[in-house]
């Protein structure tokens, strides 16, 4: 936190220590007395639920490299494995499988939240912009992993994905020879992804870390969008904070669970228990579930290149959010108009996320042109229109205003 | 916001069931199969033992001639979870096999019965000769057929007894057979099953249904071997995590009792 600290020493070894290596000091500020509105609901919750899923991913995947072979010719049976013959190998694996999944679900939940309630806007653009990097980091992580199984999606979906570099000019072709190690996706590709796919967790643990220091900075936002303004708008983060955050991700881990003990492979793809044949092309190549949105972008333009462009602008433009909504206003409570297009916004995400998931031919592709427009629409037309157009709801005075307001409204 | 919470929740869950359903369905015109009532099915789910006794014997007398199952080893007949035949049952049905072993001390491979510890036996020495033996089709290995198919033992099963003639209008080339269940309808095995193909030491009438669903059985244990322990201790994650959840709750509310 920018503020004071309130860090007092409590013994000798504490003062000593405090004018070395001030790390006492650091976690009472930041994470005990960190100052938090008092009013931030349960979608606040899910930055700590990322945390866990980051640290969970990292903490299975190591084990998992302990097992695994990134070898074309023993790769997938390196992961029946440790599916079989590693003890709890089916737990580990089934929880980095879907965890990936949940990393992604909440990461999502985590990304609306910020642009439901203007986490993005000022002063906490920077904040938002290292969240974007993350998730950048996360999909190009959870791509890398999606291949080591070897199996026929692992090979055709890198396959697919590889060959999208092959479409920039001039050096598209040796560009793709470059990623590949070779002529096609095969034991080198395998080789390095697996490689990169082992560092991206510690950068993206890095990024993590600068995030929260972004977060720390100007505190947090809230439901009402207005700052702090008094310690009365606030309580410290422990033990409210963090006692809200681990309810919160009990009830997220029962979902988690469900899905490793219950439904392992709904999310994935029957096809990757085929071992990958480079001579045999699966009927539909599709991505995991989260990248669904992306791909139908991608094939919603006649040209390659085009799509390409359009794909990696979809997630590119999220960097350019703080400038492109003009609304002096951040929370969507206030903002009534900009609430109703924001309700569009997600249902274009659910549609071209269920287009990307079927053949790219007929309506399907007509729909999937009809959803891109929407969504780069809402980006640079309807939000930077929407912060002229638009009139606000009056705003509270302050968050403790707005907690006794809400109480005098319910018991109207 | 309290009242927005589910519905957003649910429009997020919508989005997850949504993605899986939809690639589910992407295997396309094939005729989709019945669902079947297994035992292994549901939350509580365990396999039926004689089912996978049956089934593997099936799959030994029938499927084997041209169907690998190389992810298993004789020594997994007999690990809890599974067909749980007895070490020395064990002993015995892998004795059957001659697997070559070596080089010995002069370099020299040498034949030995199978041991406990060894793979099932691949009906080809590699895949050439597989296809060479069947037409140029290759027979798939079938230790994780009921993960690699969508629709899963469902699936199977609905194709092991779904031959028919083909419709007017189809034309079959020699060595395809009609299946509506198969993408595209085309197949290059034929039937499998007929009725007392297999004789059943306890007693049970060897029907191609009932052949089927004992081979199907099999196939899923030698897919999800860890489907008991798996579920077993799923039942006693989320009963824990419930009951962490609920003291997490009354903790907040005490905590938050101040604030209020």
């Amino acid at each position: 936190m920018s503020g004071e600290s309130t860090y007092k020493p409590s013994n000798g070894f504490a003062r000593w220590m405090d004018t070395r290596l001030p790390i006492m000091r650091l976690v009472h500020d930041n994470i005990t007395d960190y100052p938090t509105p008092k009013n931030i609901n349960y979608w606040w919750t899910f930055g700590g639920i990322l945390t866990f899923c980051l640290v969970t991913q990292i903490v299975t995947g190591i084990i998992l490299a302990m097992h695994y072979t990134p070898h074309v010719d023993h790769a997938f049976n390196s992961v029946e494995h440790i599916m079989r013959n590693v003890n709890y190998g089916w737990l580990i694996r089934y929880i980095h499988s879907n965890g990936a999944s949940m990393f992604f679900l909440a990461v999502y939940i985590h990304i609306f939240r910020g642009m439901y309630y203007g986490s993005y806007k000022a002063p906490r653009e920077v904040l938002w912009i290292l969240g974007v990097i993350i998730y950048l980091l996360m999909i190009a992580a959870a791509f890398l992993g999606y291949m080591l199984p070897w199996g026929q999606m692992s090979l055709w979906g890198a396959t697919v994905i590889t060959n999208l570099f092959g479409a920039i000019p001039v050096v598209g072709d040796s560009l793709a020879i470059w990623l590949w190690g070779g002529f096609s996706v095969d034991n080198p590709t395998l080789n390095r992804f697996f490689s990169l796919h082992y560092l991206l967790p510690f950068l993206i643990f890095g990024v993590v870390i600068l995030h929260i220091w972004a977060l720390h900075v100007p505190g947090n936002n809230n439901p009402i969008g207005i700052s702090v303004k008094s310690k009365q708008d606030t309580v410290p983060f422990h033990p409210y904070i963090t006692v809200k955050d681990a309810f919160s991700l009990s009830i997220f881990l029962i979902l988690f669970s469900y899905f490793i003990f219950f439904a392992p492979n709904v999310l994935g793809h029957a096809d990757n228990y085929i071992p990958a044949n480079p001579l045999v092309t699966p009927a539909h190549i599709v991505p995991e579930w989260y990248m669904l949105p992306f791909y139908a972008i991608l094939r919603a333009v006649p040209d390659k290149l085009g799509g390409v462009i359009l794909m990696f602008s979809a997630i590119f433009i999220l960097f350019l959010l703080p400038w492109l909504d003009t609304s002096k206003v951040r929370s969507a409570r206030y903002r009534p108009l900009f609430r109703q297009f924001f309700a569009l916004f997600i249902i274009d995400c659910l549609l071209l996320g269920y287009l990307g998931a079927m053949p790219a031919e007929g309506i399907y592709v007509v729909l999937a042109r009809v959803g891109t427009v929407y969504y780069f629409a809402h980006f640079l037309i309807i939000l930077p229109m929407l912060g002229i157009v638009e009139k606000p709801k009056e705003v509270p005075a302050s968050i403790s205003a707005s907690v006794l307001g809400g109480s005098a409204q319910a018991a109207e | 916001m309290i009242g927005r919470t589910p519905t957003l929740l649910a429009a997020w869950l919508l989005l997850v069931g949504l993605a899986a359903q939809s690639t589910a369905n992407a295997a396309g015109d094939a005729k989709h199969p019945q669902a079947v009532d297994w035992s292994f099915g549901g939350p509580f789910g365990t396999y039926d033992r004689s089912a996978l006794r049956r089934g593997f014997q099936v799959y030994k007398e029938v499927c084997a001639s041209c169907h690998g199952l190389n992810q298993i080893a004789f020594r997994n007949l007999a690990q809890p979870g599974g067909p749980e035949f007895s070490e020395a049952e064990v002993k015995a049905i892998a004795a059957e096999y001659e697997v070559t072993d070596g080089p010995d001390d002069y370099g020299d491979m040498f034949e030995r019965p199978a041991l406990p510890k060894d793979r099932l036996i691949e009906p080809y020495p590699n895949q050439k000769a597989a296809r060479a033996a069947n037409g140029g089709s290759y027979p798939p290995d079938l230790s994780l057929i009921t993960k690699a198919r969508s629709g899963g033992p469902d699936y199977i099963h609905a194709l092991l007894t779904g031959y028919e003639d083909a419709p007017e209008g189809v034309e079959m080339r020699a060595g395809l057979y009609y299946n509506p269940y198969m993408p595209g309808g085309k197949i290059a095995m034929p039937a499998p099953l007929l009725e007392d193909l297999v004789e059943y030491g306890d007693g049970t009438s060897a029907t191609v249904e009932q052949m089927s669903l004992d081979v199907t059985h099999f196939l899923n244990w030698t897919a999800e071997p860890e489907l008991e322990a798996r579920k077993k201790t799923g039942t006693m994650v989320l009963i824990y995590l419930t009951i962490f959840a609920g003291l997490l709750y009354f903790s907040m509310r005490r905590i938050w009792a101040d604030q209020h």
